[in-house]
């Protein structure tokens, strides 16, 4: 076996993804050669394969919809905050994207022909297509990587760690990344490297995130010079699944229900209360994600939560047939954790699910550093305070596909710099290290989840706030010395130290941002300033000089 | 009401020696494997080698192991009181301690 130490190609996509994936696809398409990167096995990883349902998209047939009105809820959903370039481009792209999908036999669910389109909360009609049952996800991940299969141009590597983007004179140059299979360092000289590396939920305790979800690309990209907004929202998903415990199953995998059955959801008491709260939950799904994490946190917080500290979620009203109609196969994996709708309900709470925040991109996917792009949940901008639901999918094809054309095209324009003195050195930092007694980075991880999860999460505190940002700092400051050498196969706790390196990085950047803010905007909520205050109409930009972040207002541009 | 289970482990490496290593783990009532494996890694060895992505879903497919002569997911295989033992696949060429090797040969950076 003989293992490359250095690799060149014309694009380097991170991330394998929705994002990655199309990105790769579409520079390829435009005669580029690719690597496409990712740390996890290829197509197994990341948000995309976990979706469970909703696609949101303006499709025009029979006149139902324009892309204009899906822009229109966006903007709404963002609480002032998208950059509307960013949500103009989802929307209106969007459609294209959902029929080339279609076209490469993803399998949109369908009635008479037509798509079938669930209505989802935030939106003003039925916009969102999907694939049965729960399965959206699997559906896209298959089929692009179906795509990706048959493009010769694009080499596919598992297993890659990126431990940082190689900058030479201000421009991004490539990567390196430890393999982790042999514990090797490996350089990646590209003309130009796409960031798809998804958001940052694997930093809460609780979360629906895939293992390599701990903010890799804001990390990467921040060290290469490249800036951040809006790093203060991350989205709770209202609903995720608490109690009895459920083994096979996503903790998200109640929307789809919700979308089809709608359901009540109920305190310890049993009662209603999204009433309470400002909006409704009378059997149907239309309260949105920011409040309803809100209200259910709120009646934990009263002391009228379910036993296991969330809210019950109840399906008790509907019949078997209906259940087996809106769960397919799923209703069976429920009986196998003993389970049954009509006779239960469920205990739901909060999950962290979507970070809205990100690097900051111009409308072809751009970052301010020359050579380095990103796509899809690694962007920020797009879905402002909070993201609508559906838009995330949407999001990953639509900027995947721009990340991709452009940095082809920028590709083209100039030659790979194979700048041996650079590459080595970024090698070298992966190799060397020490050997450390008593370090369980696995354990630091739990930690700071629980961290952020307390102290950085649906609700924060200047004085909660402040806690983490001490935490989190000296456990920073820890690290240079605990870096275990390179060298070992499969070694979790050199992987681990990478992930704690970024999590305290990206965690500091969040809690940052959400200590300056001094009002509560769609997913993040002060306990000490309640409601919206129309000064904070603002985006925060974070950038990184030497190792001091910077954080800065700037105008939501128009 | 927390339960116990004793997982032992097969841990190595290729043409390296093999070794069995015995772990009481706590547990409630419908824990998966998994989670005692995770387990572990945070409260007593993190240089024990596992492989896994979407911790809960069963969607990476990546966490199949060997549970009593059987092949399982780790994460839909349930903890149980006693003792469980846990060997890498036997058909994959072995990585280190549970984990093997489950890409594709165009999808390995040694291809």
């Amino acid at each position: 076996m003989t293992l490359p130490s250095h690799l060149t190609a014309d694009v380097l996509v991170i991330g394998a993804g929705g994002a990655g994936m199309y990105a790769a696809i579409e520079a390829a398409r435009a005669g580029r050669s690719v690597i496409l990167a990712d740390r996890s096995l290829i197509g197994r990883g990341g948000a995309t394969v976990m979706a469970q349902m909703t696609v949101a998209v303006a499709l025009e047939e029979q006149g139902l919809d324009h892309w204009e009105n899906h822009y229109a809820d966006t903007l709404t959903a963002g609480r002032g905050l998208c950059d509307p370039a960013l949500a103009q481009l989802l929307c209106e792209l969007g459609p294209a994207r959902i029929r080339e999908m279609d076209a490469w036999g993803v399998g949109w669910a369908r009635e008479n022909g037509e798509y079938k389109r669930a209505f989802a909360p935030g939106h003003d009609r039925p916009r969102c297509v999907y694939v049965d049952f729960l399965n959206t996800g699997p559906a896209v991940s298959r089929t692009l990587r179906a795509r990706l299969n048959r493009t010769p141009e694009i080499r596919r590597i598992g297993e890659l760690l990126v431990s940082e983007l190689t900058v030479r004179d201000g421009e991004c140059i490539g990567a390196t990344a430890l393999h982790v299979p042999t514990g090797a360092p490996v350089s990646i000289a590209a003309g130009a490297t796409i960031v798809a590396t998804g958001g940052l939920t694997h930093m809460y305790r609780r979360n629906s995130a895939s293992l390599n979800m701990s903010g890799d690309g804001y990390a990467l990209a921040l060290a290469a010079g490249a800036e951040l907004v809006d790093m203060e929202f991350v989205q709770f998903f209202p609903i995720g699944h608490l109690a009895p415990r459920l083994i096979g199953m996503d903790p998200i995998m109640w929307d789809p229900f919700r979308y089809k059955l709608g359901g009540r959801l109920l305190n310890g008491l049993r009662e209603e209360f999204i009433h309470d709260y400002g909006s409704e939950d009378d059997g149907k799904y239309v309260v949105t994600r920011d409040l309803a994490t809100y209200a259910i946190e709120k009646e934990v917080a009263a002391g009228r939560g379910s036993p296991h500290g969330g809210a019950y979620l109840s399906f008790e009203h509907c019949s078997e047939a209906e259940l087996r109609a809106a769960g397919g196969p799923v209703i069976d994996r429920l009986a196998a954790n003993g389970i049954d709708l009509t006779k239960q309900a469920v205990e739901v709470a909060p999950i962290a699910h979507y970070h809205m925040g990100g690097v900051r991109v111009d409308a072809k996917m751009a970052t301010s550093v020359p050579g380095l792009y990103a796509a899809g949940e690694a962007v920020g901008g797009a879905n402002g305070a909070n993201r609508l639901s559906g838009n995330a999918i949407t999001e990953a094809l639509v900027f995947g596909c721009q990340a991709g054309a452009s940095a082809a095209e920028h590709a083209a324009r100039g030659r790979v710099r194979a700048d041996v003195m650079t590459f080595d050195a970024a090698r070298r930092r992966i190799t060397e290290g020490v050997t450390t007694r008593g370090f369980n980075p696995a354990a630091l991880i739990e930690a700071v989840q629980s961290t952020m999860q307390d102290d950085v999460g649906p609700f924060r505190t200047e004085s909660s706030l402040r806690r983490a940002l001490d935490t989190l700092g000296a456990l920073r400051k820890e690290l240079p010395g605990l870096k275990p050498a390179a060298g070992t196969a499969f070694d979790g706790a050199l992987v681990d130290w990478y992930d704690l390196a970024t999590m305290t990085r990206v965690g500091t950047c969040v809690a940052s941002a959400a200590l300056a803010r001094n009002e509560s905007r769609g997913a993040h909520q002060r306990e000490d300033f309640p409601g919206l205050d129309a000064q904070w109409g603002v985006n925060q930009i974070i950038a990184l000089a030497g190792d001091t972040l910077h954080l800065e207002r700037q105008a939501v541009p128009s | 009401m927390s339960e116990r289970a004793v997982l032992i482990i097969r841990r190595g490496t290729p043409g390296g020696a093999q070794r069995e290593e015995s772990w009481d783990v706590p547990f409630e009532p419908g824990q998966s494997v998994l989670d005692g494996l995770r387990w572990i890694r945070s409260h007593q060895d993190p240089t024990l080698a596992i492989r896994y992505s979407c911790t809960n879903a069963n969607t990476c497919k990546e966490c199949m192991v060997r549970l009593d002569g059987k092949t399982v997911y780790a994460c839909t295989a349930r903890l149980h009181p006693g003792t469980m033992r846990i060997e890498p696949l036997p058909n994959k060429a072995l990585v280190r301690d549970l984990v093997t090797e489950l890409a594709p040969r165009d999808e390995r950076l040694s291809s």
